[in-house]
């Protein structure tokens, strides 16, 4: 059997020097651009409520589902811009796109939005790819990706209009949005070139600013490439008030469905009359490693998977 | 019972009083969006598919199968008899349900017959069957080609491809799974 393991890890030599390649320059991208790098704990009392986050006890308090609370505490003490490359762990996600534990790069720019996160992307994703001598064009899961143009940018409604045949407004119903967006809409994004969508209904965005140009959305945008969701990112709600009733809202969703985490992160909303206009975005770094290898499953990108050890 | 976190391929479940197996599966959760699971369900009775998606939390009946080892007897063009070798109960399949293996069914064979809720509803063959060559072009000497291979007929009237020695009246060893010839069985 140890035979056996061992040559499942021996034969993901490539995408995991590749991984190790991708990180090198995702550090070196954020030192060039003046980022200070920044680690949060990974146990946590606190976390985010979220109505479809499940974090992981332990011990009486959980690990982390992400670093955002953290590093926004960071940014309301003065902080930024701030990067970090961490791990996440969420309950009962797996999948060919998922890990209960994964890896996750963050950053935080301040007195910005999200159009500059886009830009950020952008610019990123490029250099990885100079970086690996794979630019301009990306072969994976059956596209070949031209991520040389300008990447194109389309708004929720739009993108719910041109593959599903409806629009989403404001307040849709949270399970026809995800279906179709997991059955119609994600599988066409970024095909032949990197999509952005953006402006998401306002209830689907528990910590992002209302679009003051786009009433009944927030300034939230996710990046598809290849069909994969690589990335999501917003300009950030500072308001402590509206932050503490969207959290309401979502412990009250989540004690109705019998979930954990029903707790408010009073040190955060705290924080929060600090905190200057910023935006932040996270991207999944086992997707990206499965972008340049050409991978169909998450599994192939990391040494081991929960099944496996 | 199942629930949503528990679907996978080849998880048999009950829907409407029917069972289905699951031939495909994805789990996908986009953007902040729950959690979602997609599956091709085929029907295993009326072999329909069609395509669902489920979502956390939803409850599954696992579907009641057994398989019980029979003789295949004979077939009168439309139905397929079947007997228990102990209790000589005997079962009938259609023809549609025996479809997929009816290149390899022999009478007398011994195979696993599938029921649900106590009916007949399909069967599985074993791995390796042994069936006779009862038609084959004489072997041409001087066909030394290595890799070369010649059609013969099975008496089930099924066609394969084997090496050029094989003859008339040999018994073969076949892998039902590949449809294909593996070794010429001694007697």
């Amino acid at each position: 059997m140890a035979g056996a393991r061992l040559t499942c890890l021996s034969g993901k030599r490539r995408a995991l020097i590749l991984r190790s390649l991708i990180i090198r320059s995702i550090r070196t991208f954020f030192f060039d651009h003046g980022f200070l790098e920044v680690e949060t704990p990974l146990r946590i009392n606190a976390p985010a409520p979220e109505q479809n986050i499940d974090p992981v006890p332990s011990d009486g308090w959980f690990l982390a589902a992400s670093p955002e609370l953290q590093m926004k505490e960071l940014l309301s003490a003065g902080f930024g811009p701030v990067f970090q490359v961490t791990r996440s762990f969420r309950k009962n996600e797996r999948g060919s796109l998922h890990l209960p534990e994964f890896t996750i790069l963050e950053w935080y720019r301040v007195n910005d939005d999200y159009l500059s996160l886009m830009r950020d992307l952008e610019e990123l994703i490029k250099y990885i790819a100079n970086d690996l001598l794979i630019y301009p064009n990306i072969k994976s899961r059956g596209n070949k990706v031209d991520i040389s143009c300008e990447w194109e940018r389309i708004t929720v409604e739009d993108a719910f209009y041109r593959f599903a045949g409806w629009r989403p407004g404001p307040y849709p119903d949270p399970f026809r949005f995800d279906k179709a967006m997991a059955e119609d809409v994600e599988p066409n994004l970024g095909l032949s070139h990197p999509v952005f969508i953006y402006d998401y209904p306002v209830s689907m965005a528990s910590l992002a600013r209302q679009n003051p140009d786009n009433p009944g959305t927030a300034e939230r945008f996710e990046l598809y490439i290849a069909g994969i969701e690589l990335a999501n990112g917003f300009s950030e709600l500072t308001d402590p008030k509206e932050q503490r009733m969207r959290f309401k809202d979502e412990i009250k969703r989540r004690r109705k469905m019998g979930k954990n985490n029903c707790l408010m992160p009073e040190n955060f909303l705290e924080s929060m009359s600090s905190m200057p206009p910023c935006a932040g975005v996270a991207l999944g770094i086992d997707r990206l490693v499965m972008l340049f290898s050409n991978s169909e499953i998450i599994d192939d990108v990391v040494a081991f998977t929960p099944e496996i050890l | 019972m199942y629930e949503s976190g528990d679907l996978k391929k080849g998880l048999k479940i009950e829907i409407d009083g029917e069972p289905y197996s699951i031939i495909q599966f994805q789990f996908v959760k986009p953007g902040k969006g729950q959690a979602l699971y997609k599956c091709k369900l085929k029907n295993m009775i009326t072999g329909t598919q069609f395509d669902r998606t489920y979502r956390s939390g939803e409850k599954f009946q696992e579907a009641n199968l057994e398989e019980r080892q029979m003789e295949y007897l004979y077939s009168d063009g439309e139905n397929y008899c079947f007997m228990n070798t102990s209790t000589y109960d005997q079962e009938y399949l259609t023809k549609d349900q025996v479809d997929d293996v009816i290149n390899f069914l022999k009478e007398n064979m011994v195979l696993d017959i599938l029921f649900f809720k106590g009916q007949a509803i399909g069967l599985t063959l074993p791995n390796f069957i042994e069936l006779r060559v009862t038609e084959a072009e004489p072997w041409a000497k001087g066909d030394t080609a290595s890799g070369s291979t010649k059609s013969v007929t099975l008496e089930t009237g099924y066609v394969i491809q084997v090496p050029p020695f094989i003859q008339k009246d040999e018994l073969l060893r076949i892998d039902t799974r590949t449809c294909e010839y593996v070794e010429r069985v001694k007697e």
